[in-house]
């Protein structure tokens, strides 16, 4: 009666949509498949196997089998040669606009190196466009609401992987499943709640209560309702489950508080996912468009990056000025990507993780 | 010496002594699964393993301790996606809900008829279904009149922004860069995985769209594809004559597919990093025999790939497909990149409007509106994510 508990335990790899749906493992699946009266019936005690032997001669099949490896092997290359290809192509070209005169880039014979280089576009970003404002905006929406998420998701994916209470499944099983719900059912009523706040007088921008700036009650509302997220809830419990119990029970033995032994043991074990939730979140914030937009309808200088970045640099006449808008893109994707160098196990590890393990 | 005589004996006995008889295994098997203890559960029963536990652990004790953990979670839950989620859902029943003054007239479905375009409304605001109203052509132009009880005709105006524009393009999208955006990734995850050298390089190239930010490569792919942009001068079509982009004045009478095409260019390259991570990190925990059982059969590259690897993958790919048809039922943020505002900046064309984008659009507009496409959005996502789980059903192997 031992194995199958075991095996059971074991063979559980399916992913959290696979256990909310209540899926069958592989286990399962073959049990049903041998059940069956047509499997059942099947007959072996007089079947053999028989190999055939081919005519083929083992030299030239091995040569062959050589010359189809080489040829897959230059084809693969090639394929994946040409795909990143594509894929970098748009960062050389936003690379070689930004250092472009708007002559040269609206002309009909296009160049794959600017002719002169001009590195005046990205003066004039600083200068006609308030770029540092905008990343300190982003920079301070985006620690506070990173540090604030990854406090509330220690708690709950503490409680989630440690603690018992009564009804602890049901509650993770519906925070699961609001994640399959789209964002856009939560967004309008967060815009009508952030709107009735009573120090936030929407339309006109006046304030009503003086105790609170009107600034910080825009920052407010780019912040805290981003302070929880299901997902890395999920993420960190299951880390946080991978933790062996004896060391919650040797915690104990020391006299060790629940508290304790959350900060002096799960947390530093959990650093690698702390670590990808934190660089995930800043840049979530940094990329974030949507709710920001709507809440700076009025106010513009609280905007973050990325809608500072779309509203900009077009002149009068509604023509885009090409050279400062990818100069102005190159300031916005490069902390991106000094991020992802120096952090690259972590993000894709972060990233991965969604996908594999259940 | 115990130990040593034990795992002697023990192998031999039935494996040598008793043949083994399948359908008794079976049919013991089955016996263990339906009676004893590993009885089929329903769901609330699984959901509810929670309360058994508790009443025999020692874990009583961390009861309201364990809820302390929990509320900052669950309040900030509690107030920005369990309320809302419910009150979008009644906005979408009210009938002109103003959220200034908090009134409503009553509860009403014409919200979401008149985002199906199928209640519209006469210039003196009364309420008219398609039905009631009679069609006429003129100038290749369609206008729908009512004729009220005093015999006047009145002209009567549909809202076809989702109808139109919307739900086709969301569609559009969703078909045409979900399946090809899995194929590409799924042949570069295969030759990732089967290569050596430059591996690791070509892996982190294939993933930097994913750190990159959706509004600002959105406005480079507008610099490729403006009308004297790369695009063209490459592939030799005059400027003018293509506008794959126009920003800012909007894209008047011009081909719809044209920006299309370049929408989908665009959500294929930004969507390929994720679903790239994914199948190689599936393809990395495929058994290596597998392949060379293959390799015995003398199957073919070809075969190997579509025989073994994809239902080997199927988890994978059935993650993948239900994400990213979440997400692109979602675009919102590539249209604005690539295209700017063009409903706002551009003239008021719709053409490349999105379901959410008429949602953000209708927060400042008519709420009720927006709420009831959000609706319809969720129920259209959970109909495509069933359809998706069911075939899975026969298709995936775990």
């Amino acid at each position: 009666m031992e194995t199958p508990k075991k095996t059971s335990e074991n063979a559980d790899t399916r992913n959290f949509f696979q256990k909310l749906f209540k899926m069958k493992s592989v286990t399962e699946k073959q049990a049903e498949r041998e059940a069956k009266a047509s499997y059942q019936a099947i007959d072996t005690s007089h079947m053999s196997l028989v190999i055939k032997e081919g005519r083929v001669n083992a030299a030239s099949l091995e040569k062959a089998q050589k010359v189809a490896h080489i040829l897959g092997t230059i084809i693969t290359y090639a394929f994946l040669l040409f795909m990143s290809l594509v894929v970098l192509f748009p960062f050389y070209w936003m690379i070689i606009t930004s250092l472009k005169s708007t002559q040269e880039i609206r002309s009909l014979h296009q160049t794959f190196f600017p002719t002169n280089v001009l590195w005046s576009n990205y003066i004039t970003v600083f200068n006609s466009f308030d770029f540092m404002t905008y990343v300190g905006n982003t920079l301070v929406v985006g620690i506070i609401s990173t540090v604030g998420t990854l406090l509330t998701t220690i708690f709950a994916a503490f409680a989630f992987a440690r603690l018992n209470f009564r009804g602890k499944n049901v509650i993770f099983a519906i925070l699961l499943a609001t994640m399959m719900i789209p964002g856009e059912m939560m967004v309008i009523t967060n815009y009508i709640t952030v709107a009735r706040l009573p120090w936030y007088e929407f339309s006109t921008g006046k304030i009503v209560t003086g105790w609170l700036t009107y600034k910080d009650s825009v920052f407010g509302a780019m912040i805290i309702p981003f302070w929880v997220s299901v997902f890395y809830i999920y993420l960190l419990r299951q880390n946080f489950k991978q933790i062996p119990n004896e060391l919650y029970l040797a915690a104990k033995v020391d006299g060790k508080s629940d508290w304790q032994y959350l900060w002096k043991v799960m947390v530093p074990l959990a650093a690698p996912t702390l670590i990808s939730i934190f660089i995930l979140k800043l840049m979530g914030t940094w990329n974030s468009y949507v709710w920001p937009q709507l809440v700076t309808t009025n106010n513009e200088k609280w905007r973050l990056v990325t809608n500072a970045l779309r509203g900009s640099f077009t002149t009068t006449s509604g023509e885009p000025q090409y050279g400062i808008q990818m100069a102005a893109t190159i300031l916005v994707t490069v902390p991106l990507l000094l991020l992802f160098i120096f952090f690259r196990k972590y993000i894709m590890r972060g990233v991965g993780r969604a996908g594999i393990k259940g | 010496m115990e130990q040593a005589t034990q795992t002697q004996v023990k192998p031999a006995t039935p494996a040598e002594n008793t043949p083994i008889d399948s359908t008794e295994l079976h049919r013991n098997a089955l016996d263990r699964d339906t009676k004893g203890g590993k009885q089929p559960k329903s769901f609330f029963k699984r959901l509810f393993k929670g309360r058994e536990r508790v009443s025999a652990d020692a874990g009583e004790k961390n009861n309201w301790k364990a809820w302390l953990y929990l509320a900052p979670s669950l309040i900030l839950l509690a107030v920005f996606t369990f309320y809302p989620l419910i009150n979008t859902i009644v906005i979408a029943f009210l009938k002109d809900y103003n959220y200034v003054t908090q009134t409503n007239s009553g509860f009403t479905l014409d919200n979401f008829g008149t985002v199906l375009g199928l209640v519209g409304q006469t210039s003196s605001q009364t309420t008219v279904y398609l039905w009631q109203c009679t069609k006429q052509v003129t100038d290749g132009v369609t206008h729908y009149y009512f004729s009220t009880s005093s015999g006047v005709l009145t002209e009567v105006y549909f809202q076809t922004d989702v109808i139109k524009y919307a739900l086709p393009n969301t569609l559009l999208i969703t078909f045409i860069t979900v399946p090809i955006s899995i194929i590409i990734s799924l042949l570069i995850s295969i030759g990732l995985n089967s290569i050596k050298a430059f591996k690791k390089v070509l892996q982190t190239i294939f993933f930097v769209p994913y750190v990159t930010n959706a509004i600002a490569v959105g406005m480079v792919f507008a610099v490729l594809f403006d009308s004297k942009g790369i695009i063209n001068f490459v592939f030799g079509l005059s400027g003018n004559n293509s506008f794959w982009i126009d920003q800012g004045a909007g894209l008047g009478n011009k081909p719809a597919w044209m920006p299309m095409f370049a929408l989908c260019v665009y959500i294929v390259w930004h969507s390929l990093p994720f679903k790239i991570l994914i199948f190689l990190s599936g393809l990395q925990n495929i058994d290596k025999q597998y392949y060379d059982a293959a390799k015995i059969d003398c199957a073919g590259k070809w075969k190997t790939m579509m025989n073994v690897t994809v239902p080997l993958l199927s988890p994978q790919i059935l993650y993948i497909m239900i994400t990213s048809f979440i997400a692109s039922f979602k675009e919102y943020t590539s249209v604005v990149g690539l295209f700017g505002m063009p409903s706002t900046d551009g003239g008021g064309t719709k053409n490349m409007y999105t379901i959410v984008y008429y949602i953000y659009e209708q927060i400042k507009g008519n709420v009720g509106y927006g709420g009831a496409a959000a609706v319809l959005l969720f129920i259209i996502i959970m109909i495509f994510t069933a359809i998706q789980f069911q075939v899975s059903k026969k298709r995936v192997y775990y």
